[in-house]
């Protein structure tokens, strides 16, 4: 599913939510780490569009200590627009750098690997081009601890 | 400045948390469905067995646990299997043996050894179980320390040795010498611990297939241990799961290896008789 | 933990220029996060891998930052289409600077 966000539509967003004095209420509960700053840093201030992401993750983690999770990034790759990075956040974990895949021109726009997840959250994606476009994604995950603690 | 950083930020949560929305609509094909674990039992080899649909842990996980389990590339388990096979090839203690010089290829010397533990020890009097074998071959056979319970090597040795076994059904004999053991592991069984005051019964054979908060219960069998579990990251032998299923009802856990622990680790396996070993099972 | 060799599976080694090849990967090791406390309360140093490269004849194919928030025994998967024949080099490093290699001959027709 993706639908883009153009800067004027996402800054009215982000100002109408901000009046509202909502501020940072981006998943099941408030995000307890500073990922909304690393997506900044990442992107160079440059605004991410909410398209290409794909996330893959079990909609309910067995363990949060070991998910399995998926990342790519759709379309056509051009000698201008490769995908350069990925950066993975979690921001209700401790802290909100998963991990970073970085790509070459031999690349398929895609990796995966395991992951430990606190809590339940939204985990996001951030994809980096060649030429300084970003793209993003999010995906809820559950994330629980077992019956008797066990 | 600082209020545009703020309000950049703002934006991109905002424009998160619209992504989020709209996707998490669509849940028409969930994982959050329970895990279809009937229909893939073993009958019980007789109609003693309390449970007569005996039934893996394996069928109580998620999709991805199964899959991790079936790639043998991917299960971080065969990091132990490959350790033991190192640990079997080397030479240790005074007599300057090592496994494999009794024993030769693993592969066709423990075949089934695995699947029959704990097994009656004539010598000793009592049962014995797999990694309390190994360090009598450590300590008598090969003059070597014997290695301490969950211990990465000793943890090795026992998934190698019970690896080999894998696919093998559990085949534990409780007769004879055994009576008195195995009759000693059911009272365990169905004694209540801790201060939740609950026995294994209640949970693995009473509610089974049944979540216990957001835990799917299994049936608590033993067929794939030492286990990868996802939670450790790590393998995790039979004793140290049992103690934990005791500290977690906020009971004094038995310590490894006690008599207690024998004594279930032989009613436990006896209850799974039949089902196939899967060491290294992945488990959560 | 050195002594256990890292994994690697590559799903074909021999392809035609333009092919994909899809690579698996999975080392042993604790990924310690830096956020437990051992038995007498004290933080356990966090020790994680914290690069992983796979480079192809000395050109990077792909590389991957890790942080406490990825599993022990890290499993990597990526995918690209090789240029040329030659040496897929692997490097796995951690915090403490250990440095685990590995290597698989690839060719390209």
């Amino acid at each position: 599913m993706s639908h883009a966000l153009n800067r004027r539509q996402a800054l009215a967003v982000g100002a109408g939510a901000c009046a509202a004095g909502l501020g940072f209420a981006a998943g099941p509960a408030l995000a307890v780490n500073d990922y909304a700053e690393e997506i900044i840093k990442f992107t160079g201030g440059n605004k991410p569009v909410g398209a290409r992401v794909k996330l893959d993750l079990p909609e309910l983690a067995e363990n949060g200590n070991t998910v399995s999770m998926a990342v790519k990034v759709d379309g056509a790759m051009t000698a201008e627009s490769h995908l350069e990075e990925i950066l993975v956040l979690a921001p209700n974990n401790p802290n909100a750098r998963v991990v970073r895949f970085r790509f070459s021109p031999m690349s398929v726009p895609e990796a995966a690997t395991r992951i430990r997840l606190a809590e339940s959250q939204n985990v996001i994606a951030v994809a980096k081009m060649s030429d300084g476009t970003c793209f993003f994604t999010a995906r809820e995950i559950k994330v629980t601890i077992g019956g008797c603690g066990g | 400045m600082g209020l545009r950083r703020v309000v950049c930020g703002m934006a991109l949560v905002a424009a998160i948390a619209a992504a989020t929305a709209v996707g998490s609509i669509a849940l028409a094909e969930s994982d959050l469905e329970r895990p279809h674990w009937q229909g893939h039992a073993v009958k019980a080899p007789s109609k003693d067995y309390p449970i007569q649909d005996i039934t893996s842990g394996f069928w109580f996980r998620t999709k991805d646990t199964q899959a991790l389990q079936e790639d043998d590339f991917n299960n971080p388990g065969f990091f132990a299997v490959e350790q033991g096979e190192q640990l079997w090839a080397k030479a240790e203690g005074k007599a300057g043996k090592s496994c494999a010089s009794c024993h030769q290829d693993a592969a066709a010397s423990m075949k089934g050894v695995g699947a029959a533990m704990p097994k009656w020890n004539q010598r000793l009097g009592r049962p014995v179980n797999l990694e309390q074998q190994i360090n009598i071959c450590r300590s008598e056979r090969m003059e070597a320390a014997p290695w301490k319970f969950g211990s990465a090597e000793l943890t090795a040795m026992t998934t190698y040795v019970r690896y080999q076994s894998r696919g093998m059904p559990v085949a534990v004999r409780v007769d004879g010498p055994m009576t008195p053991w195995f009759e000693k592991g059911k009272a365990l069984y169905y004694t209540r611990h801790g201060q939740l005051d609950l026995a294994c019964a209640n949970c693995h054979e009473n509610n089974h297939g049944k979540y216990l908060r957001a835990d799917f219960l299994s049936q608590g069998q033993s067929n794939g241990f030492p286990v990868y579990r996802l939670r450790d990251q790590r393998l995790v032998p039979l004793d140290e799961r049992m103690q934990g299923c005791i500290f977690d009802v906020r009971g004094l856990p038995y310590a490894p290896l006690s008599d207690e622990f024998l004594a279930l680790e032989l009613y436990v396996a006896w209850r799974g008789n039949g089902l196939p070993v899967e060491t290294p099972a992945v488990r959560n | 933990m050195a002594e256990i060799k890292p994994r690697i599976r590559l799903d074909k080694k021999d392809v035609k220029k333009g092919d994909t090849v899809e690579v698996k990967t999975l080392v042993s090791h604790d990924m310690e996060t830096g956020l437990r406390h051992d038995a007498d309360g004290k933080l356990v140093p966090r020790l994680i891998i914290n690069k992983f490269t796979c480079e192809l004849n000395g050109k990077l194919v792909f590389e991957c930052d890790p942080e406490s928030a990825v599993s022990a025994n890290p499993y990597f998967q990526f995918k690209f289409k090789p240029e040329e024949s030659g040496t897929l080099k692997f490097t796995w490093i951690d915090d403490a600077g250990t440095t685990t290699e590995a290597t698989e001959t690839i060719k390209v027709s």
